[in-house]
């Protein structure tokens, strides 16, 4: 295993990589080098990844001044950058030493171009040793707990092994940092603070005055002196301290040189004037070598020592900086125009920084991204992609004996004739694009070997997604259409497992690359695949809306003639009509039954299946489902067997034909139900709402009845008769019953509505089949919108004892607090539109407020969990093989196969045939 | 029973038990067939190696969470009392948290007292009453330097408490103070004379405080009638005093307090418990989410012997990989804190690899090929 030294926080992630790849290269021989010239020549990804280098580990240290003289490749003397041509100066801090960010130059190190050399390390001298501010507190720490003249410390020998233990222990329990705080705590209970026990030297008190001077009985102990003490500390004495001195001796933690980091990681940026501007970190950098040449020549010169301590402290302030421009104590380091520089520190932290950024997030090519649209003539498992889409996202396809003829035709058409392609790669990687002058060319050349990167076509594998991805759901395979206009197109019903609608929404689509990955996605991504949630075990695609109104109108009562039945199946893919009976009249249920596979047998409930009665009573009612040998003999077809999660009718077929035959026969349920649509004709209109004379004035009888009921709990509240609940103060039971009363006129209004509706109206077929709406809604358009809650409780905001100027000092009554006794149809009152106002803001208030916190909630669980998995011996361990479950839910079934969390034993019992 | 020995050990109990159930009554041969063909269902159903069940742990509780109502208060109807609910809890839950919103417990009586006898009494007497719920009024005589309680004599009577009482609760709370009791009022006199009139309103203060009768903590009380029996349901809670009651079904009584569960019936129980109340929280959302999932995030969090927040100073901080670690949170602080025990990371999970561009050990990923190389 290749041990990579990793340095000090300060370096950047992407240098070390590089840098384990090149002691890597030591090890590794011939094979490595053919491969590294490979890679030099050609620079082009083709669609081989060939990994010959691999990572195995990496070792954190403190880099020791020996190390940064040996990794730097320049010692940076001067703080100009350029000199009058432009070019870098040497010895400056964009010596082309340490790498070339300007096209054309070539680095002097290695000799490699722009974009390929990855940057060199240099160092500069500092005249005075500089604390490091990220090790302030471990250097407080040892020089607190560390004898001043010898450098043990400060526990006396007899001692040091049951000290050891204890601090094991505690380490063990509370983790390296505990540990360290331990150490003061042993050595204060020791009592020999005050004298060495080693050499009876005196101690004395060791303060720090924030961020980096350091105080001994008030006086300032400079970073010479520190530094010297920090040596003298031994080796075995660090361990006690928890600090392994191979990786850090404390000594390294005042810097006597700094490593410049390479110039490709603080590139400069020329502005369109042709000026250059340069990188924070350069314009740092440039200021700290600047004092330290001053410090430099002052005390070459023999300045009096407090010049060159104010100098000294300048340039502790610019190092500080460097590496952390949000210390508190210190002002951050500003540019000119006033905005705070970002340092090193800064660049890694947070949600921006190279880690959550660039690092766990990475940016991507052959991906494409637009609005999306409905089209329910698409399988569940295809993707409408645009023509002009297609044409820019293109499949890397080998050229061999068998598929020449076709790849020429691509060439042929180039890249702006659709079925064409875009690029060609010889074997030897170069990569060409193909234009309307290379065309030709090209096209002599081709033979087996060479990749075309082809236009894509229909059925190529494409990644779908779409934001936030909170699910395995959000991001799944499908096949790609190529479609006119320009919008990705993908069916209705797997909306709800992207969660998306067509209100303007966005969708991306990814093209993977290679064979790999094509495999893993088909395999495991595509559509069908997902069929099942995880979360719960149950579908989580199925019909959605209008598919469901369909299918419920054409299983309710509807008769269709043979060419209609005919017309309508041919619509829903249908090309087999034998099961269609020879009749003249088809009724709808005879219809549906065409879809379903004849040997399916099934029975189960419709939504307005009444548990109450029996069979019989259900089976009069048609709500008692039953198909049997593929026939839907009773019941209509509603949300309860057709839509997702409890979907059943959709979940037995899964399980008893597979997914694929399960998407096919969604698919073909789905556009059934949409033409069933289109041939009826489906609309609302404010007319459904519409009520008879009669329900009316039974509905506001109903709510005066509750007025009146309020009216009198509010009198009995005055005259100190009402009987408090337990534990509730009378007020409070006064809220609670008015309430209770308020709910249940609401409640009985809908019930009325319910009643009296026009049963034909498409609202009420929309409510019944579970397509979209329900009956509370509806009451709330025709008869009363009811009371508006705020916190569970009536709205009691505003103003002093009374939520509206308009309404009385204490006035209880429903109407003055949050009851909206008129329906949306009749429309509301001022007061009862603000009140309804008011809650709709609360709920958006209530939105705005949770998205971000279960988000947090939700980074953080996967962060902790990312790293379990089912290993071999089906237990569940994480990465550092702690085994967290012996066995997976304590019975390993994967919920995403099960039927909602449970194997059927039922189900199992039956299909055996007993 | 002999042919559902042969599949004791591979096959879960709970399944086994279930095929015992529904096959009652039928001959061997077609138990043995249902047996068999459960095994071979079971097999196809179980997870799969390399499965990153952790992630799809998170998946499913967090994305449920963007559905879930903020309102913190929550009204189970008419009696019952405000709880914290929705996606308030379920943080405080998985954060570890030891100080929690709205404490409380569910106590089961055991049998008379179950069916609703002197359930009010004992209710009343698990609530813990402080000296200023029996006095009605607190005054201090300038001129004496002493403090006058009046009582309050119906609520005494109420908890069944006596002057008497009240008085030696006071002497033990307080130091200081000669106590009599005259015919209307307890009087505190303080003994020495010097004493200051800020120093006898700061004690007036203090025994407002002092502890009567009940359990500490237990600060409200409601007897509830759950299906078939009484309960009592309190806010604030004290477990251990509570089990030590002789009239309580110790078996069945809880608090919500997960750290408290802990403390007093081990790591194990508190595992359940966190079990239990996520799933409650999920269940009154009207969401569903499997079992197996909470009890993954459950094990997560106890696994190293007692509850650890799923926050960075818990479970995140006991990742083996520096780089996890860093990706997640404090990401200097963890790095610096690697690098002064040259700590090695051995790039085993998923963002380390991911930072490396390398295939993540986990699904697809796990295989790997052994091969001898020749030397």
């Amino acid at each position: 295993m290749a041990e990579e030294k990793k340095e000090e926080p300060k370096e950047e992630k992407v240098e070390k990589q590089a840098e384990e790849k090149d002691t890597k290269k030591d090890k590794s021989d011939k094979e490595e080098t053919t491969d590294k010239e490979e890679k030099k020549e050609g620079r082009v990804e083709t669609d081989e990844i060939f990994v010959s280098k691999q990572v195995n580990s990496m070792i954190f240290s403190v880099l020791s001044p020996q190390m940064i003289k040996k990794m730097a490749s320049a010692k940076v003397v001067t703080p100009e950058l350029y000199d009058k041509e432009g070019y870098p100066v040497d010895g400056g801090l964009m010596d082309i030493r340490l790498g070339v960010i300007d096209p054309g130059l070539k680095c002097k190190t290695c000799g490699s171009k722009l974009k390929e050399c990855s940057g060199h390390f240099g160092y500069i001298e500092l005249a005075r040793p500089i604390i490091h501010i990220k090790f302030v507190n471990i250097i407080l720490n040892l020089l607190k707990c560390t004898c001043k003249d010898c450098g043990r410390i400060l526990i006396p020998k007899n001692k040091i092994d049951k000290a050891s233990e204890e601090l094991d222990k505690t380490e063990k329990e509370a983790g390296i940092e505990a540990r360290r705080q331990h150490v003061k705590e042993v050595i204060a209970s020791m009592k020999t603070v005050n004298k060495c026990p080693w050499c009876k030297a005196r101690q004395q008190k060791i303060t720090i005055e924030k961020p980096t001077t350091f105080l001994e009985n008030e006086k300032r102990l400079n970073p010479i002196e520190i530094r010297t003490r920090l040596e003298k500390i031994s080796d075995e004495d660090l361990e006690v301290f928890g600090l392994i001195p191979k990786h850090a001796r404390p000594d390294w933690m005042v810097l006597t040189i700094l490593p410049i980091p390479p110039v490709t990681m603080r590139p400069s940026i020329t502005l369109e004037s042709g000026e250059r501007s340069e990188d924070d970190l350069t314009h740092k950098l440039g200021d700290i070598v600047r004092i330290n040449q001053r410090l430099f020549e002052n005390i070459n010169a023999g300045a009096p020592e407090i010049i060159i301590e104010d100098l000294w402290d300048l340039l502790q302030y610019h190092v500080t900086t460097f590496f952390d421009n949000n210390v508190s104590e210190l002002p951050p380091a500003r540019h000119r125009s006033g905005q705070p520089l970002k340092t090193v520190t800064e660049r890694i932290k947070s949600k921006e920084g190279r880690i959550r950024h660039n690092l766990a997030g990475k940016r991507t090519n052959f991906s494409a991204r637009t609005v999306i649209s409905p089209d329910p003539m698409l399988n569940l498992n295809e993707v409408g992609v645009p023509i002009e889409i297609a044409m820019k996202l293109t499949v890397p396809e080998r050229i061999n004996d068998w598929n020449i003829e076709a790849m020429k035709n691509f060439v042929k058409n180039g890249p702006k004739k659709y079925p064409g392609a875009n690029y060609v790669i010889r074997p030897d990687g170069k990569k060409k694009k193909l234009t309307e002058e290379t065309i030709e060319p090209s096209l002599e050349e081709l033979q087996p070997g060479y990749i075309i990167e082809r236009h894509l076509l229909d059925g190529d594998i494409a990644l779908f997604n779409r934001q936030p991805s909170l699910h395995r759901m959000s991001m799944m395979c499908h096949r790609v259409r190529v479609l006119p206009y320009k919008t990705l197109r993908l069916n209705p019903a797997v909306c709800h497992p992207y969660n998306a609608d067509f209100d303007g929404d966005e969708m991306n689509l990814h093209i993977p690359q290679t064979e790999e990955s094509r495999a893993e996605a088909e395999i495991l991504m595509e559509v069908q695949t997902q069929l099942i949630s995880p979360r719960y075990g149950l579908s989580i695609i199925g019909c959605v809306q209008d598919a469901i109104s369909g299918n419920y109108i054409l299983t309710k009562d509807m008769e269709l003639s043979r060419p209609q039945a005919v017309d309508l199946l041919t619509f829903a893919g249908i090309t087999d009509f034998s099961k269609l009976p020879k009749k003249e009249k088809i009724s709808g249920k005879e219809v549906f039954s065409v879809l379903i596979p004849n040997d399916f047998n099934f029975t189960g409930r419709a939504r307005h299946y009444d548990p109450s009665q029996d069979k019989k009573a259900n089976t009069d009612k048609d709500a008692y489902v039953i198909i049997q040998d593929g026939k839907l003999i009773s019941g209509v077809m509603d949300r309860n067997n057709l839509g997702e999660g409890s979907g059943l009718l959709l979940r037995n077929i899964h399980k008893r034909y597979g997914k694929e035959k399960a998407i096919d026969i969604l698919g073909k349920l789905f556009r059934l139900g949409i033409g069933v649509l289109l041939k009826v004709g489906f609309t609302t209109a404010v007319s459904d709402t519409d009520l008879p004379e009669g329900a009316i004035i039974n509905i506001r009888e109903t709510l005066q009845n509750a007025e009146k009921e309020v009216d009198e709990l509010i009198s009995l509240f005055n005259n100190n008769k009402l009987e408090a609940f337990p534990g509730k103060s009378v007020k409070e039971t006064l809220e609670l019953k008015i309430l209770e009363v308020l709910n249940r006129a609401r409640n009985k209004a809908g019930e009325l509505v319910a009643k009296h509706a026009d049963k034909s109206t498409h609202t009420m077929v929309m409510s019944n089949s579970g397509a979209r709406g329900n009956l509370l809604n509806l009451a709330q358009m025709a008869a009363c919108v009811g009371q508006q809650a705020m916190r569970g409780k009536r709205i009691e905001k505003g103003y002093s004892e009374r939520t509206l100027s308009c309404f009385k000092k204490g006035d209880l009554s429903p109407s003055a607090h949050g009851f909206i006794a008129n329906g949306f149809k009749t429309g509301l009152n001022p007061s009862e539109f603000f009140f309804g106002a008011m809650t709709g803001r609360d709920s958006l208030m209530d939105t705005a407020l949770r998205t971000p916190k279960s988000g947090y909630l939700y980074r953080r669980l996967s962060n902790a969990m990312q790293d379990l998995k089912v290993e071999y011996d089906s237990t569940i361990r994480d990465a550092a093989k702690r085994i967290i479950q012996f066995n997976y839910g304590e019975d390993g079934i994967d919920v995403s196969k099960s039927e909602g969390g449970i194997l059927n034993v039922k189900r199992i019992i039956k299909t055996v045939g007993v | 029973m002999s042919i559902f020995t042969e599949y004791k050990n591979k096959l879960p109990r709970k399944i086994l038990n279930e095929v015992k159930e529904y096959t009652k009554g039928m001959s061997e041969a077609k138990i043995k067939k249902v047996l068999a063909a459960t095994m071979e269902e079971y097999e196809n159903t179980k997870v799969e190696p390399g499965e990153c069940v952790g992630v799809v742990s998170a998946e499913s509780i967090g994305e449920p969470g963007t559905q879930m109502t903020l309102n913190t208060f929550h009204f189970a109807g008419v009696a019952e009392m405000n709880v914290t609910m929705g996606l308030p809890r379920i943080i405080e839950i998985l954060d570890g948290r030891s100080n929690l919103k709205t404490p409380m417990m569910e106590i089961y009586l055991k049998a008379p007292y179950s069916q609703g006898k002197d359930i009010r009494k004992i209710a009343l007497s698990i609530k813990e009453t402080l000296l200023n719920e029996v006095v009605s009024e607190f005054m201090i005589n300038i001129a004496e330097n002493s403090i006058e309680l009046r009582m309050n004599n119906e609520k005494m009577k109420e908890l069944g408490l006596t002057e008497n009482n009240i008085i030696s609760s006071i002497k033990s709370g307080i130091k200081g103070y000669n106590i009599r009791s005259s015919k209307e009022a307890i009087v505190l006199k303080s003994k020495t004379k010097e004493e200051t009139i800020n120093k006898v309103y700061i004690d007036k203060e203090k025994i407002k405080k002092i502890h009567l009768s009940g359990v500490k903590g237990i600060s409200q009380v409601l007897p509830v009638r759950r299906g078939e029996e009484y309960i009592i349901i309190t806010s604030g809670t004290n477990l251990k005093a509570i089990l030590e009651l002789d009239y309580v079904d110790s078996t069945r009584t809880t608090t919500n307090d997960i750290f408290e569960i802990q403390k007093i019936l081990g790591v194990e129980a508190a595992r359940q418990s966190i079990i239990n109340e996520v799933f409650k929280v999920i269940e009154s959302q009207g969401l569903d989410v499997d079992i197996r999932h909470i009890m993954l995030v459950a094990d997560t969090m106890c696994n190293s012997g007692e509850v650890k927040g799923i926050t960075r100073y818990g479970v995140v901080s006991q990742k083996s990989s520096v780089l996890a670690r860093a990706s997640f949170e404090t990401p200097i602080r963890h790095i610096i804190g690697a690098a002064l025990i040259g700590e090695e990371d051995k790039l085993t999970s998923v963002v380390e690899n991911v930072m490396l561009n390398q295939p993540v050990p986990v699904g697809t990923g796990l295989p790997d090929l052994v091969t001898q190389v020749k030397k």
